[in-house]
């Protein structure tokens, strides 16, 4: 058998599924002693070049509380043209369809290399794609027409069908009509008072009166696509009015006097846009996109009043509860936000302003309804516009990248009933972590040698608008834990695990404070390595971790650090930003986040990744640091001395010129596939924006330990934060420690 | 020099002067009414006496308490100190210097002012005085305006004012030397000390928030329901609009109108438009949010017409096509006066409201409506909430609109009931008007809409006024009668006053007059012009006071006293039961009849009827009064045109009033040649000839009356068509004809609309047709079908009142 390594590598690539235990334990007390919890990363739409999706319908367990899809893993009985759910051992009939099946004519969903497969069914009638364009004009005049460029430039990036609306909000709310000739047309709301959901649509003129039945009179179909059409139109038909509609936007036209913010409606144009959709396209695929400069100042949602002399709320104001709308915001938000998520829906928040916007109480929009969170300085940047770009990036097949509505479910085996969760918006890279939790009672353990199951089911509109169900099976052993546990051992997913730890500290870390996540996250980690560290009792010196828990606690030292759970420095505004993201991407993603990687580029040899660790930083080299939100270039001292000197543009020194070049090459190919793009940032020794690379490097010389160590190795950095080596040494000190 | 009506002829008028009656009054027989019916006074003859001897001389306000000619007749005013008759009629110019004396002669003393009327072309204006910032010459304690009564004393260092005796010092900069008589030596270069009328520019103390206003702004708003769409009146409104923007009143040398536009059309929603010059196209926004109305808009709402032309040109274009299918016939009212005035508000200024409205409001708004009308409380104690509002709403609105000087004109053209009552009450205290097209059709009713349109918009307006009244000591202004908004007892606020509207007020004693000072009368007027300059206008009457009763009913004015008692019973109807309202009137009458007969007339017997000569024509004005549609219902009066005229009667001058309650009758077939009109006879089925054509106007309507027999050459002449029964009767204009007759009649109707704030509605009516019942309503000397009294059976009755009250 080959390594775990290769098995984890192996299960990834194939179904998108990483476990932090590859071999459970059998019991639910069991399960709990391990520290770290049974669970799972999941990618559901992983992209697989390898996997043609099939024609037809998944064939289902006929137990009405199973509905189990037909797996490899099930018992097939091909003389009785019978299989057996390995959910709920329930025997069931083929359809007839699967008459002429046998050994060796199998369908792809039994065949073990089809542990995950898509199915195409052709269920209901086809909706269109729906992209609701919800736009601030309160923007600066360059920053507009930046917004305005790209929002034209994303008309052309649509499918023709796909249909489109636009709301635009100052102090005003106002839903285009995009289907009139001559006069443009809107509807006007006040940006200080909330809706409800049957209040917009009759002032939208989207509730059809009611029609008495009358007898001997056939019904008449719905109009709902007709009536609805007024706010929501084909790309293909209204591009060009669009378009032009775009161009005549102005910035909101109320005066903004001396010191006040401009009035922003955000609130009620999300209300609007929300039951915009909810009224006419219920359970279809629609994204609504806010395209914000600032923060809501008036009316539901406002997170900040209009005068400039009040400060918008900070972590401080927040720790001192002295938020004055905070919690009303946020509950406005989140309550459009079920909403949303009921209706299928989902909504991306394009914030882009130098000061905050209100993400912290808009976060649960694009948290709960899986859209999108981007933040930026200014519209007129190249972050914003690449990443709004890379938003409608087609896929291989000339298809987008995102997926609508979809609904996942995770049946298992001995392990609870089934769960359900709706996931509005969903693109390749959209990881799920999900928790199990073991049922079996200590002494009723699933028997030695079991399998255990579980399915992943996802259904969703694909962006062709097709209706698609992927299923992807997989199977664990089972072991004890008290016999077998350097099984359980060896199958532990270290960095699987770092991350699986690190959402659930984050999560933690939203609904409680900071320093308690903290305490929670050393407790586990000196839990884990009292389990399953090699020691002798009270001697530090003698713990040794085996090679699959190795790199757990550096993870677990630089998740200390993140921004993920540290709010020191960063608004919260950015908090919810970056948690957004690390509570949504891939395994491989998410680890960069948790540990930025620090790639070296020298005469010395090849580029090869060094250690984040203040010694790497050295003269004669340069770094490059992707944190995933970042990109740092960082020349050494040297380096920038000889750039300075201008040996890069003499011919003799050509080689110092494309050691130059080499960086800036590999960061451009990251930015190329990043979503969001990252901020590129281009520094060097003792240059201001140097902090972004210091800030992130293990402080291993301090100016506290720099005339210790008496040597000019790597930058002292100016920090009281410890370093890896003393957390390891405190670590190692709890871990043997009789006392705890 | 000109004869006074107390001097008049006497000969001439013998037969009506004095009227004589020897038959005891309990036989009430047919010799009584022939009797009656030869005797009783005639008005025409009595127009036409002041016409002739009157109109030929200029009427110089000089001299204190003259009587002015009556309103029919053509004269000019020279203002020597007193306000012209057409700014202020009075009922009397005597005034009795008592309240006893008032009391017992129960005469009104009421003055009937339009601020801002129209003078003809030889008139002159009100000058403008411009005092620079220290603003005009006030009274210190009563704050009353310099004018030409005023006394200056201590060598002109201070003046003591006319109305309260107050001494105030004279500002340095306004000081001037006397001249041996105590005038002023600058007299005859100070409008405001030798003019009955002038105006006074305002300083910014005058200035709502002491900041000047901007120029007003008028803001069309077009109900674009099925009906109004339908009937093509909303195409009609946007092709009249697009020409009648370039009249928007302007003031007098500037080249361009002040007057910035703005367009809203609604039905249960609200479309607003951006004009902005800089658009391609207009853009409208919709407001479905009625219930809480906000202006979606600020830049490009209200735009300068000759900025935005080709935009409102498009805009225009549109507007018809947009709604041309549509299906919604529900409409909203409220929040559409709510929007035009949050819309002012915003661009903070005051302005004009132009609302084009079809129907009922019963869409879910606030300010909706239910169909209430109910004919059987005619006669009942509760007729009066017919004319009363149904709901508070609206009166809560207007005040709001005054606030800010949001002036609504209401141009309705309702099919079926739509509430004027309530739906005028804005209208009503904004000093708006309102016109009513009932049934609408374009066809017919284009020309009479689009005339009056026209000069709604074009005519003469300000904005966000204040009128105060001001008198000498012993009288004061106690009650107000017109259009107007007041939330204090003094002060007469309009958000827009024109040059049409009319405020009666009244006075009583506070206390003793004197013959020698007489009383005085100021009347100032603070309003914004239509370019946004902020005036006063100063109106200055003197008129005498007396102690014989005698001389009080030599100086009344009967015309004047009709549109008070008018106004007066108009407003009665709200509060009390109508019969109550027509007794008191009745009774009012025959008390100042009766004190005539008692304390004036030379002794004679208790059945003769002595009606003083200025009052000669208080009977047969009253009984007009009495049988009018708001008093005295007939069956074809429906409930909104009895509130419509209500509302009308009670902004009207003196003139309006005049030929509404007896109207004008004129014989058509007359010698062709005379350029002027042919003299008016009574309105009496009896005085129509069988081979005649007649024709009959009030100020609203104007008949054309066909006898039967009428010669076939006539009718080919006026009609172009060979007969009687070819005439059709709904045409609306008399065909152009070129021949002498043709054009004589069509100058004759073209004379009288021009003379009329209203274009009036042309009916032709043959006789014995169904129509003829509509024109024999207006006969009003015959007994009408709804029960009113002939003028011989009420002055009957008049008689038998007054012998009552003196025995």
């Amino acid at each position: 058998m080959a390594t775990y390594l290769e098995f984890i590598q192996q299960n990834e690539e194939r179904d998108g599924v990483r476990f932090s235990w590859n071999v459970w334990p059998s019991s639910r007390l069991e399960a709990t002693r391990m520290v770290v919890p049974l669970a799972c990363l999941l990618t559901p739409l992983k992209e697989r070049l390898d996997l043609p999706p099939v024609q037809y319908e998944p064939v289902l367990c006929s137990r009405p509380t199973c509905k189990a899809v037909l797996s490899p893993l099930c018992q097939v009985d091909y003389r009785a043209k019978l299989w057996a759910c390995n959910f709920c051992f329930q025997r069931n009939q083929f359809p007839p369809a699967y008459a002429g099946i046998s050994e060796v004519n199998q369908p792809a969903e039994l065949m073990p290399q089809f542990s995950t497969i898509e199915y195409i069914v052709q269920r209901g009638p086809q909706t269109p794609l729906i992209f609701l364009y919800v736009v601030d004009t309160c923007l600066e005049e360059e920053d507009l027409q930046a917004l305005k460029e790209s929002l034209q430039m994303s008309l052309s990036l649509l499918p023709a069908d796909a249909l489109v609306g636009l709301i635009t909000f100052g102090r005003m709310v106002q839903v285009h009509e995009l289907s009139c000739e001559g006069i443009s047309k809107s509807y006007v709301f006040r940006g200080t008072k909330d809706l409800t959901a049957k209040q917009i649509q009759d002032m939208l003129g989207l509730s059809r009166p009611a029609v008495p039945i009358q007898q001997g009179r056939p019904l008449q179909t719905p109009e709902q696509p007709v009536i609805s059409s007024r706010f929501l139109q084909p790309v293909h038909k209204i591009d060009m009015n669009l378009t032009d509609l775009l161009g005549e936007l102005q910035r909101d036209p109320w005066p903004v006097t001396q010191g006040k913010r401009p009035l922003r409606s955000t609130g009620v144009a999300l209300s609007i846009a929300v039951g915009l959709l909810e009224g006419t396209f219920p359970n279809t695929g629609a994204r609504i996109m806010l395209f914000t400069g600032g923060p809501p100042t008036q009316g539901p949602g406002m997170v900040v009043g209009d005068e400039l002399k009040t400060p918008i709320r900070s972590w401080h104001d927040i720790e001192k509860d002295n938020a004055r709308f905070m919690k009303k915001a946020t509950k406005h938000y989140e309550t459009l936000a079920n909403r949303t998520a009921a209706n299928g829906h989902c909504i991306d928040i394009y914030a882009c302003a130098l000061d905050q916007t209100g993400l912290l109480e808009m976060k649960c929009c694009a948290n709960l309804t899986g859209g999108h969170m981007v933040m930026g300085d200014s519209f007129n940047t190249s972050l914003f516009k690449q990443t709004f770009q890379r938003v409608f990036n087609k896929g291989f097949n000339g298809e987008f990248r995102m997926a609508f509505g979809a609904s996942l479910d995770v049946k298992e085996l001995g392990i609870g009933g089934t769960s359900q969760w709706k996931i509005c918006s969903l693109d390749p890279s959209t990881t799920l972590a999900i928790y199990f939790e073991v049922v079996n009672q200590h002494n009723a353990p699933i028997p030695q040698g079991g399998r255990g199951a579980v399915q992943f089911v996802t259904q969703y509109q694909h962006s062709s608008t097709q209706k698609r169900i992927r299923v992807t099976t997989i199977a664990r052993n089972w072991a004890d834990a008290q016999s077998q546990l350097q099984h359980i051992e060896a199958a532990f997913d270290q960095e699987a695990a770092a991350v699986l730890m690190a959402r659930l500290g984050v999560y933690r870390a939203e609904s409680e404070e900071g320093p308690d996540v903290l305490r929670w996250l050393d407790r586990q980690l000196i839990r884990l390595c009292q389990k399953f560290g090699q020691y002798n009792k009270d001697d530090p010196n003698s713990f040794r971790l085996s090679e699959s828990f190795s790199l757990y606690p550096q993870f677990m030292f630089h998740l200390r650090r993140s921004p993920f759970l540290q709010v020191f420095n960063n608004s919260p505004d950015e908090s919810s930003y970056y948690r957004h993201h690390f509570a949504r991407q891939d395994l491989t993603q998410s680890l960069i986040m948790i540990q930025p990687i620090l790639y070296a580029y020298s005469f010395h040899g090849p580029p090869e990744p060094v250690l984040l660790d203040s010694s790497s930083i050295l003269p004669d080299r340069i770094l490059l640091m992707d944190t995933f939100f970042q990109i740092v270039i960082y020349l050494g001292e040297t380096i920038a001395q000889w750039q300075k000197a201008g040996y890069q543009d003499m011919p003799e020194y050509e080689n110092f010129k494309h050691l130059l070049q080499a960086p800036l090459d590999d960061a451009q190919e990251i930015l190329q596939t990043r979503f969001p793009m990252p901020r590129y940032i281009h520094t060097e020794h003792g240059g201001s924006q140097a902090r972004f690379l210091l800030s992130k490097v293990n402080p291993s010389q301090t100016h506290n330990n720099l005339y210790a160590w008496g040597q000019e190795s790597g930058a002292p950095i100016l920090t009281d934060d410890v370093s890896l080596q003393v957390f390891m040494d405190h670590l190692k000190k709890l871990a043997v420690s009789s006392a705890s | 020099h000109y004869p006074h009506p107390q001097n008049s002829n006497h000969k001439l008028l013998s037969t009506v002067d004095n009227v004589c009656l020897g038959s005891p009054f309990h036989c009430l027989t047919d010799i009584n009414f022939v009797f009656y019916s030869t005797l009783k006074p005639s008005l025409q003859i009595l127009m036409w006496y002041d016409r002739s001897n009157r109109g030929s001389e200029p009427f110089v306000t000089g001299v204190r308490g003259q009587v002015p000619p009556l309103v029919t007749t053509n004269f000019l005013v020279k203002d020597q100190g007193n306000a012209s008759p057409r700014y202020i009629r009075c009922t009397s110019y005597n005034i009795p210097c008592t309240s006893d004396m008032a009391k017992q002669s129960q005469v009104p003393l009421a003055a009937v002012i339009k601020p801002l009327a129209t003078l003809p072309p030889e008139e002159t204006l009100p000058y403008l005085v411009d005092h620079g910032e220290s603003g005009p010459v006030r009274c210190n304690r009563c704050k009353a305006y310099m004018c030409p009564f005023m006394q200056f004393i201590e060598g002109g260092r201070r003046f003591q004012c006319c109305f309260c005796s107050c001494v105030t010092e004279v500002p340095p900069h306004y000081f001037q030397h006397l001249d041996h008589t105590g005038k002023r030596v600058d007299f005859y270069d100070r409008p405001e000390l030798s003019l009955g009328s002038y105006e006074f520019l305002a300083t910014v103390d005058y200035c709502k928030n002491n900041k000047f206003p901007s120029p007003p702004a008028f803001i069309f708003m077009i109900d674009v329901s099925y009906n109004a769409v339908k009937s093509g009146l909303v195409r009609l409104i946007c092709e009249e609009l697009k020409s009648l923007l370039d009249y928007l009143p302007r003031e007098g040398n500037m080249e361009e109108s002040a007057i910035r536009v703005g367009f809203v059309t609604y039905n249960k929603v609200l479309h607003f438009y951006n004009v902005k010059s800089s658009l391609a196209q207009p853009q409208m926004m919709v407001v479905s949010d009625v219930a809480d109305m906000f202006v979606p808009l600020l830049d490009g709402f209200l735009v300068n017409v000759n900025e935005s032309r080709t935009v409102i040109a498009s805009l225009l274009d549109q507007i018809p096509e947009m709604f041309a299918d549509t299906r919604e016939t529900e409409t909203v009212f409220a929040p559409v006066i709510q929007a035009g005035l949050e819309a002012l508000k915003a661009a903070e200024c005051s302005g004009k409201l132009f609302i084009f409205h079809t129907s009922l409001p019963i869409a879910e708004a606030p300010g909706k409506l239910k169909n209430r009308d109910d004919k059987k409380l005619i006669n009942t104690d509760k007729e009066k909430t017919l004319f009363q509002p149904q709901t508070s709403f609206y009166n809560n609105l207007a005040k709001d609109c005054v606030a800010q000087g949001c002036c609504v004109d209401l141009f309705l053209f309702p099919n079926q009931y739509l509430d004027v009552a309530t739906l005028g009450v804005v209208t009503y205290q904004t000093g708006g008007s309102i016109y009513k097209y009932a049934y609408f059709q374009v066809r017919t009713d284009q020309d009479r809409f689009l005339n009056d349109l026209r000069r709604d918009v074009q005519k003469e307006v300000g904005f966000d006024a204040v009128m105060r009244v001001r008198t000498s000591t012993g009288i004061r202004a106690t009650d107000f009668f017109g259009a107007f908004y007041m939330s204090n007892t003094t002060d007469v606020e309009m958000a827009g006053l024109d040059c049409d509207k009319t405020i009666t007020v009244e006075f009583k004693h506070d206390d003793k007059l004197s013959e020698d000072s007489g009383a005085l009368l100021q009347c100032a007027l603070l309003y914004t012009s239509c370019a946004g300059q902020r005036r006063l206008r100063i109106h200055n009457l003197s008129l005498n006071c007396c102690t014989q009763l005698a001389d009080l009913y030599r100086n009344c004015e009967t015309d004047t006293l009709i549109n008070y008692l008018a106004k007066y019973a108009y407003r009665g109807v709200l509060n009390s039961p109508v019969k109550t309202v027509r007794d008191a009137l009745i009774n009012q009458c025959a008390q100042i009849l009766a004190c005539y007969r008692k304390n004036c007339a030379s002794p004679s017997s208790a059945g003769q009827l002595i009606l003083p000569e200025c009052m000669k024509l208080l009977p047969v004005y009253l009984n007009c009064v009495l049988k009018s549609d708001v008093l005295q219902p007939g069956p074809e009066v429906t409930t909104d045109d009895r509130a419509y005229i209500r509302q009308l009667v009670t902004s009207m001058d003196v003139a309006e009033t005049n030929v509404f309650f007896y109207p004008r009758l004129l014989p058509l077939v007359t010698d062709v040649d005379s350029d002027s009109l042919p003299a008016a006879i009574r309105n009496s089925e009896e005085r129509l000839s069988k081979g005649d054509i007649y024709l009959l106007e009030n100020g609203l309507n104007i008949f054309v009356w066909v006898g039967v027999n009428v010669q076939q050459g006539l009718i080919q002449n006026l009609f172009g068509v060979s007969s009687f029964s070819q005439i059709s009767s709904d045409l609306s204009t008399l065909p152009v004809l070129e021949n002498p007759f043709s054009k004589k009649v069509r100058s004759i109707v073209d004379m009288l609309q021009v003379q009329r704030s209203r274009y009036m509605k042309l009916i032709i009516v043959k006789q014995e047709d169904k129509l003829e019942m509509l024109f024999k309503h207006f006969l009003v000397e015959d007994k009408s079908l709804s029960g009113g009294a002939s003028y011989v059976d009420f002055l009957c009755h008049m008689h038998k009142e007054i012998r009552q009250l003196l025995s």
